[in-house]
């Protein structure tokens, strides 16, 4: 057994929360710069341009490249030969408190009906996986609300088919419109149950724009689905243009022989994400 | 698509030549108000009690800024989505409000209201928060300070650059936008 201290835990989660949301991936620097050479809408270049130099200012200065910084999403990978002196959920907990007090970030997590907001942005929503291994490996992914209240799930059932998933998730990009802030990321989760076609969608949100997914037939449909969004016309802003989506990650899982649950988790362009492997 | 100079607040008649697709340099005195402070702002209207701020030819910018560090005027500080303020903008409106600053679309009550009161949509970049924060040149807390972030806040601001996205003939850039870029 491998032992390690919460309190490392808590530090590695302290300045992934600051380094997430004032240093944008370079994988969507590049991708917004790649679509404003070939976006044809003034305003789309504009935007553009302008999301360009907002990254490049808020990495110069440290400061949140969007002022939503977003509720603390983290996946904790737990190898099974690992011990955590301490407690595991507290000191994730504890390192989001610190990172966004520190790192002057937004306490945007609040009571769902009373509205109360603690002001420092606890509780994380934590996402644990046993894994072989004697390694903790964390990934921390800011999650936006502008984004998120345009993601939807449907459970379609199997005459739906591939058609069915692929209209779903046209019509949910088309149905959001300007709100979720174009260009978007989209996670997509196929199968399982509810839960599990949501949490797929979520993951694939920590992939790399511009990473190949390594099964054929689903980076065709990725492929497809992209092109298809980038058509509808929505563009940067939502004001019209060409650049939509940045990228469509899909994973699937098996599902019911009734089932056919379909999660589109919408991710603005501001796909923040930072892991560390302890 | 021209690019007009408006300085907040600012009546109707000021407003009245701007359209859908116009670059507005925005400057002057705005407020900031998100969901909280638009509820606390209705309650506060139905009870008869007066607003905490000047509403006749106001400018209201959807936003929740991130905390300042220190030395800083303001944090990141990019739009919200304003459709989650379409059940309470008419009735700020109709009480004098011209200018509203956020991102994405509004419903047909609050076009309505725009027509009514000669008022226009101004779209902000969405997730460009760092860069609309060096348009700010002060800040002031005016009211509700226990919402933190979605306290109203008053700004003073320099050029901010921004796109009409609905005129106040009601005309809207996000239907003229897609049509033209739909395949």
């Amino acid at each position: 057994m491998r032992v390690i201290n919460a309190t490392q835990i808590t530090d590695t989660i302290r300045q992934m929360c600051i380094d997430a949301c004032c240093d944008m991936p370079e994988n969507v620097y590049i991708a917004l710069k790649k679509a404003k050479d070939s976006e044809r809408s003034p305003f789309g270049k504009e935007i553009l341009t302008q999301l360009i130099s907002n990254i490049e200012i808020s990495r110069e200065k440290q400061m949140p490249a969007c002022q939503d910084t977003g509720m603390a999403v983290i996946f904790a990978d737990v190898g099974q030969d690992v011990h955590i002196e301490g407690d595991l959920f507290g000191a994730i907990e504890e390192g989001v408190r610190r990172g966004y007090k520190d790192g002057y970030l937004r306490a945007s997590t609040t009571d769902p009906l009373s509205r109360k907001n603690p002001g420092d942005n606890t509780p994380p929503i934590v996402h644990y996986n046993i894994v072989p291994g004697d390694k903790l490996t964390l990934h921390m992914a800011p999650k936006g609300f502008g984004s998120e209240n345009m993601s939807a799930l449907k459970m379609l059932t199997p005459s739906s088919g591939l058609e069915g998933v692929k209209a779903f998730i046209i019509d949910t990009v088309k149905n959001a419109g300007a709100n979720p802030c174009p260009p978007i990321v989209l996670g997509i989760g196929i199968g399982g149950t509810m839960e599990k076609a949501a949490l797929i969608a979520k993951r694939q949100l920590l992939r790399e724009i511009g990473e190949v997914n390594p099964d054929p037939e689903l980076a065709a449909l990725e492929n497809e689905l992209l092109e298809k969004i980038n058509n509808l016309g929505i563009g940067p802003g939502g004001l019209g243009g060409d650049t939509t989506a940045l990228a469509v990650f899909i994973d699937t899982y098996p599902t019911h022989i009734a089932g056919l649950p379909v999660a589109v988790n919408m991710q603005c362009h501001a796909a923040r994400h930072k892991s560390a492997i302890i | 698509m021209a690019i007009i100079n408006i300085t907040a607040p600012a009546t109707r008649e000021q407003l009245a030549n701007i359209n859908i697709g116009d670059t507005v340099l925005l400057s002057g005195t705005i407020y900031t108000a998100r969901d909280a402070a638009h509820k606390r702002l209705m309650s506060m209207i139905a009870s008869g009690d007066p607003l905490p701020i000047n509403i006749k030819n106001a400018c209201i910018y959807y936003t929740g800024p991130c905390p300042e560090k220190p030395g800083d005027i303001i944090g990141s500080c990019g739009p919200t989505t304003s459709s989650r303020m379409d059940s309470y903008a008419p009735t700020l409106m109709d009480l004098g409000q011209t200018i509203m600053v956020g991102k994405g679309l509004r419903s047909k009550d609050v076009i309505d209201a725009m027509v009514r009161n000669g008022a226009v949509y101004l779209a902000a970049t969405g997730g460009a928060g760092a860069l609309l924060a060096s348009c700010v040149k002060a800040k002031r807390t005016v009211a509700f300070p226990e919402l933190l972030s979605e306290a109203i806040y008053e700004l003073e601001i320099a050029n901010m650059p921004l796109i009409c996205a609905i005129d106040s003939r009601g005309t809207s850039l996000y239907e003229e936008g897609i049509k033209t870029y739909k395949k």
